[in-house]
């Protein structure tokens, strides 16, 4: 009985691994596909570096670096739907609101040799100034002028998104936790009862389901990267007012860091069954283990590249293809006003479509990150059943 | 390219502020949010236990009441004949009683009746005989008035004496 149940259950997390795939494999499709932020990224960068080479000579730095600004600005009046959609997905040192209303963020640096500049981003007048032996680049990201090494703590665009939703959940979650305590014994009301669902969900379904006997340790953990992933993916939805619309969850800094406190959580709590699994894996015959120990040890490592490369892509695939809907008005009103408003018709009507598409992968993912990861904790604090082996022998 | 190199700063205030959030969020919210889980759940399923207990309980109470109802009506019918046969035995045993009475009484009447009836017998005996000598004297002496009839009669008298 037990078993079938068990199967049944692996086989549908299975078939839902597999949707997950497809799902990430298309997405990537798509952004192979897009070759116009690609190309022009490579283009751009070529140009700094060009820049880089010429600006040997101090005293024109300044006038140069005007001079390839403004002729970018010229160009930049046609509209290239590479470098919007890269400047809406990546990070940047201050927040763009609309026209040239921008929010200033902090710009926090720090080199050896002068320490930490606190400084704000609105003080490098839009790349044209330096501060303290900064420079604005183009793309958005700070050098230092001489090309010396320096480390750049800035409070970005993106950094202030995390801070925000991390406070968010702090204001939801503590609410909630107050709310249980209110209501104690009692039915669940208001906030609670929102909530109470997904964290009865996650600690059954996901964490008990996955872990075994053992999950109450890692629930805690499990409802943070849950919760996290899909409060932020979801204010990425939301496209206007700061701090919505970014794309936290689809950048490798945080995917990485989330699938990384996995890896050292699941090895922290590795017992010695996992890792006899993987150094002395049970019924193999000898001579397959020098091939087969290495596969194990990089599935060990592949499992957090895997983790990473799925939000990363899901979520900003998801982006792109929704600036790439908005694009496409833009694309067709510079060749003719009529085709611009035509095409807003169907644009919109795809970009209302992926939304819609996007709120149930907002959820997928967070669900999938949390899924996979209490599976990887589970395969780590699982416990070898010696007697169901005594069993079946004596059977 | 840029999308897929990992910030330096964004990772730092990543890893410093999730962290920072998660063990405060472990401390205020998530662990006291399943502690009450877990209590409201098991506090539940003791709730939904007793309810199932006193259900258990209850029947077994109505069937000590029904156990119960049934020996009082079995006692109510002991009792019910009990008393019929008391009352049955009352009223023949006083019937008897009256009867014996009865017959007591009327065999004294009888031997009363019996005794008057011999007195009254004994006196009317005593009375004819009584009458009957005065009677036969009367008879006697109007026969033997004249001296003819005197001598008929000894002649009578003596002849039979002769014929013995």
């Amino acid at each position: 009985m037990r078993t079938s149940t068990y199967n049944k259950l692996k086989i549908s997390k299975l078939s839902l691994l597999l949707a997950v795939f497809a799902m990430i494999f298309l997405n990537i499709a798509l952004l192979a596909n897009e070759p116009a932020p690609h190309g022009n990224e490579e283009a751009k960068t070529e140009n700094h570096n060009g820049q880089g080479a010429e600006n040997t000579d101090h005293t024109t730095t300044a006038a140069t670096g005007h001079d390839e600004f403004d002729g970018h600005g010229e160009e930049d009046k046609k509209f290239n739907p590479g470098e919007m959609i890269l400047e809406h997905i990546g990070d940047a040192h201050d927040w763009h609101l609309f026209g040239d209303v921008a929010v200033p963020l902090p710009v926090i640096l720090y080199s050896k040799e002068k320490g930490f500049s606190v400084f704000l981003s609105s003080a490098f007048e839009h790349g044209h100034k330096e501060v303290n032996g900064y420079k604005l680049l183009h793309n958005g990201k700070v050098a230092t002028v001489d090309g010396s090494e320096f480390y750049d703590f800035s409070i970005t665009k993106n950094v202030s998104i995390l801070f925000a939703s991390l406070f968010l959940m702090c204001v939801i979650f503590i609410s909630v936790a107050r709310s249980f305590a209110k209501n104690r014994g009692k039915a669940p009301k208001g906030i609670q009862a929102i909530f109470e669902p997904f964290i009865v969900f996650i600690r059954d379904d996901v964490s008990k389901a996955s872990i075994g006997p053992k999950y109450e340790k890692y629930t805690p953990y499990l409802l943070m990267i849950f919760f996290f992933i899909w409060i932020n993916n979801m204010m990425g939805l939301v496209p206007f007012p700061p701090p919505f619309g970014g794309n936290l969850t689809g950048n490798i800094a945080v995917t990485v860091t989330l699938a990384v406190l996995t890896f050292i959580i699941t090895h922290v709590s590795a017992n010695k069954n996992y890792w006899s699994h993987i150094f002395n894996p049970p019924g193999v015959p000898g001579f397959v283990l020098p091939i087969l120990i290495p596969i194990e040890i990089m599935g060990v490592f592949i499992k957090p590249v895997v983790l990473t490369l799925r939000l990363f892509a899901n979520i900003t695939a998801g982006h792109i293809i929704g600036l790439a809907f908005i694009s496409l008005i833009f694309i067709f009103g510079e060749m003719n006003a009529g085709a611009g408003y035509g095409v807003a018709v169907f644009s919109v009507a795809f970009k209302v479509f992926m939304l819609v598409l996007e709120l149930l992968v907002a959820f997928l993912q967070a669900y999938v990150f949390t899924l996979l990861s209490a599976i990887y904790i589970g395969t780590a604090v699982e416990e070898h059943h010696h007697d169901e082996h005594d069993h079946a022998h004596a059977h | 390219m840029d999308l897929i190199k990992p910030e330096l700063g964004l990772l730092f205030w990543m890893v410093v502020s999730f962290l920072i959030v998660f063990f405060l969020l472990k401390k205020f919210a998530w662990k006291p949010i399943l502690d009450m889980l877990k209590e409201r759940e098991t506090s539940i399923e003791s709730a939904l236990q007793a309810a199932e207990n006193a259900k258990f309980e209850m029947a077994r109470l109505q069937a000590n009441n029904e156990q119960l109802i049934q020996e009082a009506k079995a006692e109510r019918d002991n009792i019910l004949k009990a008393a019929r046969e008391a009352k049955e035995n009352m009223i023949s045993e006083a019937k008897d009683k009256a009867t014996q009475e009865a017959d007591r009484l009327i065999k004294i009447a009888r031997e009363n009746i019996n005794n008057e009836k011999m007195a009254a017998i004994t006196d009317l005996k005593n009375q004819v005989a009584l009458l009957s000598v005065e009677i036969a004297e009367k008879l006697i002496k109007a026969e033997l008035a004249n001296k003819e009839s005197q001598k008929d009669l000894i002649n009578k008298y003596l002849e039979e004496a002769k014929l013995n």
